[in-house]
């Protein structure tokens, strides 16, 4: 298990998975498995399918990038003014499958939108409203 | 997500603090005097909204003569900005309920 933060803006998380990769892409890939460690969701596996992740505290609006059997899934990933893409990938490792998961933001000035613009100030608390009337 | 954040959306939650807030973002420094004027609130409710935000970290005082001026304090915001710390640990919990999700499915 690691987790590294990388100068250009990504999250990594990798683990050796005592399951093989046909197990995993079920479980990455079909929407009832999916909802039961990620979120709810409406995803398929079709490259261009667009599909919204609901969690208890807001949502989150993907688009599917690539698909490739087993191997790779990619999809966009917004919420909360964070525009990036998820890439899940899946290598057979003795019995099981090394598992990587990589999220990387694609805009590298969306911190600084963040940190004052005003336009940056409008997303930030218009997708907190909305976060909070979904809470409710 | 992490529990971090919950304080900060749940001061920023109230319509009237939040553009409190935000006047001093996008203004700089002001009196509580100064902030009643633009928020059609009493000077009690503005000076409790900002007593509030004080203890999120979101604002500073400092005390001149019988003013009190405030400040917004965008440093508190900064478990919010940087995504990445949060992502991560996001992102390790799901793996743990993807690796209990496997032991419980069928082959």
């Amino acid at each position: 298990m690691s987790t590294a933060v990388t100068e250009t803006r990504s999250v990594v998380v990798e683990r050796d998975i005592p399951h093989p990769p046909q197990k995993i892409w079920r479980a990455l890939t079909q929407p009832h498995l999916i909802a039961e460690w990620l979120m709810k969701n409406d995803f398929a596996p079709v490259t261009g399918h667009g599909f919204t992740l609901s969690g208890d505290w807001g949502s989150v609006d993907c688009r599917v990038l690539s698909v490739e059997l087993n191997k790779t899934l990619s999809y966009t990933w917004d919420a909360m003014g964070l525009e990036s893409i998820v890439t899940w990938t899946l290598t057979p490792k003795g019995g099981g499958t090394h598992l990587r998961m990589e999220q990387s933001g694609f805009k590298p000035d969306q911190q600084q939108a963040f940190q004052g613009a005003q336009y940056g100030w409008q997303k930030f608390f218009g997708n907190l409203e909305q976060l909070l009337a979904r809470a409710d | 997500m992490p529990d971090a954040p919950d304080m900060l959306f749940r001061t920023l939650a109230d319509p009237t603090r939040r553009a409190i807030f935000e006047r001093l973002c996008r203004h700089g420094e002001q009196t509580v005097g100064a902030l009643t004027a633009q928020s059609g609130v009493s000077q009690p409710a503005v000076s409790k909204h900002l007593g509030v935000l004080k203890q999120a970290g979101l604002v500073r005082d400092r005390h001149e003569g019988r003013q009190t001026h405030y400040t917004a304090d965008l440093r508190a915001l900064s478990p919010l900005i940087d995504w990445t710390n949060q992502m991560a640990g996001f992102w390790e919990s799901r793996f743990d309920d993807l690796e209990d999700l496997l032991k419980r499915m069928d082959q």
